[in-house]
């Protein structure tokens, strides 16, 4: 069926929306990439093979519904009962029965299943909206992830969706979209927190055509998963968002760089852009508004590299994915040497909300310079991991302790990593800051695409910085020197320093030349290689010098710097001396250990075996 | 034309000119090594980094390489200020690290007063610094038979799958251009060896002696549209030949004006 006037847009909603509201009971499965790993989808199938056999009025294998990611992986496999909005964590196969017997027929609530706060043991959440984790979030990008089914485009029309697309095809004028999403503040959600309009604009005016619109969905960040769950779970919003840039910059063809480990977002966006082009939402013709655009996703090469701009418009056209220095920007000169526009998933998805609300309404959220919301993949040693989304401006306190639901094991906080592996650290002294984009910038991190890795006592810095450097030297495309072989002497350095073999001097080195790592690299990659490294000793110098001078690891995690000793809490088990790798430890049944430290390589199985807190780590 | 300032000094640029070639034509010496007359710049070597600034920027400077630059009214350039110079010097004490041996490197890093790298010697770094000359000449021919293979510190120039590239027609661009010799070749008994694929030379009908491949000869021939005989003389005995030629009119013309 095509719809081929906005009119009929409208009342093809207003049946969605009937059918989609007619359902009120609703059994909400995550089939996002957490859930998913736990075996969501097996619990979805029982699900709907128990209500096959079960006859229950007014509830059907319909009931049953898959979305995206609630976000809060953490918990997962997470079901959902609508419209009360019954929060059940980790559910397995063997609680399905349970759920439909108890809370389904009888309205009773499983305790087990429900959500406990950490802090009060005794607390536990029906209602999901009512969980810390939920109650201080506010949801853009995210709005329709947990609630629809991204393979329907009926549920995304229902909620709302391609109602801003009909508004900017018939009521707005291009220059009326880009003047909308300028003052919206909206900055790029992909890295670089440049403004979208701005960009839009600049687009717009350059006199050559053919111009493209390209969605950068590569998200090379190791632990970043906001722009897979949005492809995943609401790929018509990033559609949408595309097509309505299409329009006010005067494009016709556009692509979406899907990064190769993403597979299912491949699916979905496929089918997304199928159910679009079959409405006629998408394609020949927009909703009979004479307006042409379509979409081709691209699946990308798998190199961290090819999010940046330069490279991914390479990759899109064939070539091998470096980037090349030009000094004519993309929107002028991009993919095919025609202006482009790129922008990062999360952009894309939040630009309908933005002309359907309007820009004041968006620029009302977060703060003055960085409008709206922000999402995060927030990982690390926090209790709640997992997908969240904050009004800009939130600290950083606030997202861990509030959200985040504080410290595993109520260990000491020590430091928050931004801005995915070219990112920084902060310390427990600025853990009270805004979350936006120019305080993190200034006060040594980034906003990045939006990981954050949480760190506790027990994280060596200087380790970390290593691990960082490792991944950055491995996915340097090679193509400049700087980068090439100044990050790899970054690293050589760094490691150096772990087992402790390195001077004052090294640091010195170090500082010196990741300064012209930063300026002299061609891409974001190498100017933003040296961060882990410059951050963490920025913030941890003492850290540094107790590896250089004191051969001490404070984190205690270096292994060439630790010792692992038996204190008098043996009571002579003997557990660790069957796991002890290289023999080092001896001792009689119910006597005290001893271990050889010649012997001993520092791997710390003993320590994990002990039950006895008697392995000491100095 | 267009007016920019070089370290001080107002000069002339061509429109769409890089800025290496306002710099060079001003006699100014910068260090160059992926920089080549014949070929498009790649900006991977980043030694021809200058700082920039225009009158509107308010005093505030960026850093670019000269060779990817294009010339632009009003641009302030400053091809040696100290930090240009430290970047200078640190790139070339890393490139000593990656190529100990190579004579180009030390004799660049030397002029810069560095004898030593201050960092660790990479083991079995060769003397290829990755500046991408033979696989733009390759490319220019259009034949493309090697390339930038791996990634980071691994990154090497190498044939497909490290065998004999099927593309190669033995033209011995890559090695000409290559600024540090490292593109090894041979020619003996009527054959050349490249990318240890081996060619049979085709020779000279007059004087014998080897001229070219005969992959290139055919390539070419039918490339640029030329004779099939162009290369079965060899351009000695072209030009030999060419200058008897030109005897002969001389002395015809002689005979004329008498
Ligand atoms: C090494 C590197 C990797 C990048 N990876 C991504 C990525 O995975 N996704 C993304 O959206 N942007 C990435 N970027 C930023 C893009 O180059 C570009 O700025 C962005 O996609 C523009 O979209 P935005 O304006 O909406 O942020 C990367 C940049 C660099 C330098
Ligand atoms: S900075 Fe690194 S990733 Fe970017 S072009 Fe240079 S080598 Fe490649
Ligand atoms: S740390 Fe490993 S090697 Fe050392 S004593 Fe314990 S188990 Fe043995
Ligand atoms: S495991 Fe712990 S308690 Fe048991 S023998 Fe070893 S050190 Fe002693
Ligand atoms: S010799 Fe072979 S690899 Fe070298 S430029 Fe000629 S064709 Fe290319
Ligand atoms: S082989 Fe020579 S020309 Fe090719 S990249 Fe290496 S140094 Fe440059
Ligand atoms: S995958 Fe289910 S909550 Fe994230
Ligand atoms: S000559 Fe400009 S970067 Fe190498």
């Amino acid at each position: 069926m095509r719809i081929g006037t906005i009119d009929k847009l409208d009342k093809f909603r207003a049946k969605c929306e009937r059918q989609f509201k007619a359902q009120k009971k609703k059994i909400i499965v995550c089939l996002g990439p957490g859930c998913l790993a736990s075996g969501s989808d097996k619990i979805l199938d029982e699900f709907k093979s128990v209500l096959k056999k079960k006859k229950i009025k007014g509830i059907t294998v319909e009931t049953v519904k898959k979305t995206g990611c609630h976000g809060f992986c953490a918990c997962g496999p997470l079901v959902v009962i609508e419209p009360e909005g019954i929060f059940y964590a980790k559910v397995k196969k063997i609680h399905v029965k349970d759920i439909i017997e108890k809370t389904l027929l009888k309205g009773e609530i499983i305790e087990k299943l429900l959500y406990t706060d950490p802090h009060k043991k005794s607390k536990k959440y029906t209602d999901y909206r009512s969980i810390p984790f939920y109650k201080y979030q506010t949801r853009i990008s995210l709005r329709n992830l947990g609630l629809i089914d991204p393979d329907e485009i009926t549920d995304y029309i229902a909620a709302g969706g391609y109602a801003a697309l009909a508004k900017a095809l018939t009521k707005m004028k291009p220059q009326k979209i880009i003047n909308e999403v300028s003052k919206s503040g909206l900055r790029g959600r992909g890295g670089g927190g440049f403004s979208t309009g701005r960009k839009w604009a600049t687009c717009a005016k350059v006199d050559d055509e053919p111009r493209f619109v390209i969605c950068n969905g590569d998200e090379g960040d190791p632990g970043a998963f906001m722009d897979r769950c949005i492809m995943e779970g609401d790929p018509h919003s990033i559609l949408e968002g595309m097509i309505i840039c299409a329009f006010a910059v005067g494009s016709h063809d556009g692509y979406i760089y899907v990064r190769e480990e993403y597979p299912l977002a491949v699916v979905n966006l496929q089918r997304a852009i199928e159910a679009a082009r079959e409405l006629g939402l998408l394609g020949e013709n927009i909703l009979g508004t004479g307006f042409s655009y379509d979409i081709k996703i691209i699946r990308g090469a798998g190199a961290f590299v090819c999010g940046e701009s330069s490279a991914l418009m390479k990759s899109v056209a064939g070539e091998i994915g470096e980037p090349r220095a030009k000094y004519i920007r993309s929107v002028v000169k991009g993919v095919y040497d025609k202006p482009t526009v790129l922008n990062n998933v999360e952009t894309f998805a939040t630009v309908p909300v933005i002309i359907e609300k309007g820009s004041k309404w968006f620029a009302s959220i977060g703060t003055e310079k960085s409008a709206g919301t922000k999402a995060f993949s927030l990982a690390g040693k926090v209790r709640n991991t997992g997908l969240i989304e904050v009004p800009m401006g939130m600290t950083l306190r606030d997202i861990i302790y509030k959200i985040g639901g504080g410290i595993e094991e109520d260990r000491q906080f020590k430091a928050v990593q931004t801005g995915g592996p070219s990112g920084g650290c902060l310390p427990e002294g600025k853990i009270d800051l805004p979350v936006d984009f120019d305080t993190l910038t200034k006060a040594g991190s980034m906003m990045g695409s939006g990981g954050m890795i949480v760190m506790d006592e027990r994280t060596c810095m200087v380790e970390l910085a290593r691990y960082f450097l490792d991944f950055l030297v491995s996915e340097s495309c090679g193509k400049c020197v700087p980068c090439r072989e100044g990050l790899h002497q970054l690293l050589i350095l760094c490691t150096k320093i772990t087992r402790g073999k390195a001077s004052e001097n090294d640091l010195d080195l170090m500082e010196k030349l990741s300064k012209v790592i930063q300026v002299g690299s061609l891409c974001g990659l190498g100017q933003s290689g040296p961060n882990p490294f410059m951050s963490t000793v920025q913030y941890f110098r003492d850290e540094y010098l107790s590896h250089i001078t004191d051969c001490k690891c404070p984190g205690r995690s270096c292994r060439a710097l630790i010792t692992y000793t038996i204190n008098d809490k043996c009571n002579g088990c003997v557990a660790c001396i069957s796991v002890c790798p290289e023999k080092a430890i001896t001792g009689e049944k119910k006597k005290l250990h001893v271990i050889d430290q010649d012997k001993c390589s520092q791997c710390g199985s003993c320590e994990v075996v002990c039950k006895y807190d008697a392995i000491d780590i100095t | 034309m267009l007016n920019m300032q070089i370290n001080g000094k107002m000069v002339k640029a061509v429109e769409g000119e890089y800025i290496l070639n306002t710099i060079r034509r001003e006699g100014i010496d910068i260090p160059v090594l992926c920089d080549h007359k014949a070929l498009e710049p790649c900006g991977a070597c980043r030694l021809c980094m200058v700082e920039i600034s225009k009158p509107e920027w308010d005093g505030w400077t960026r850093h670019v390489t000269s060779c990817l630059y294009p010339a632009e009214e009003g641009l302030i350039i400053n091809t040696h200020t100290p930090q240009v110079t430290e970047i200078r010097r640190t790139i070339l004490d890393l490139y000593l690290a990656r190529c100990p041996n190579s004579d180009v490197i030390q004799k660049m890093a030397g002029e810069y007063g560095i004898q030593k790298t201050s960092f660790e010697t990479i083991p079995d770094g060769d003397n290829c610094i990755m500046c991408y000359a033979c696989t733009r000449a390759c490319e220019v021919l259009g034949k493309s038979a090697i390339s930038a293979v791996q990634r980071g510190p691994d990154k090497a120039i190498a044939p497909p799958f490290d065998k004999e590239p099927p593309d190669c027609i033995g033209c011995l661009s890559c090695a000409h251009v290559c600024p540090t010799n490292v593109i090894e070749w041979n020619e003996s008994n009527g054959t050349r060896t490249i990318w240890n694929k081996k060619f049979e030379m085709i020779s000279c009908a007059k004087c014998g002696k080897t001229t070219t491949t005969r992959e290139f000869a055919e390539y070419i021939i039918e490339k640029r549209d030329i004779p099939k005989e162009y290369f079965d003389i060899c351009d000695d005995c072209k030009r030999t030949e060419l200058a008897q030629k030109m005897g002969r009119l001389v002395d015809g013309a002689k005979e004329v004006a008498i």
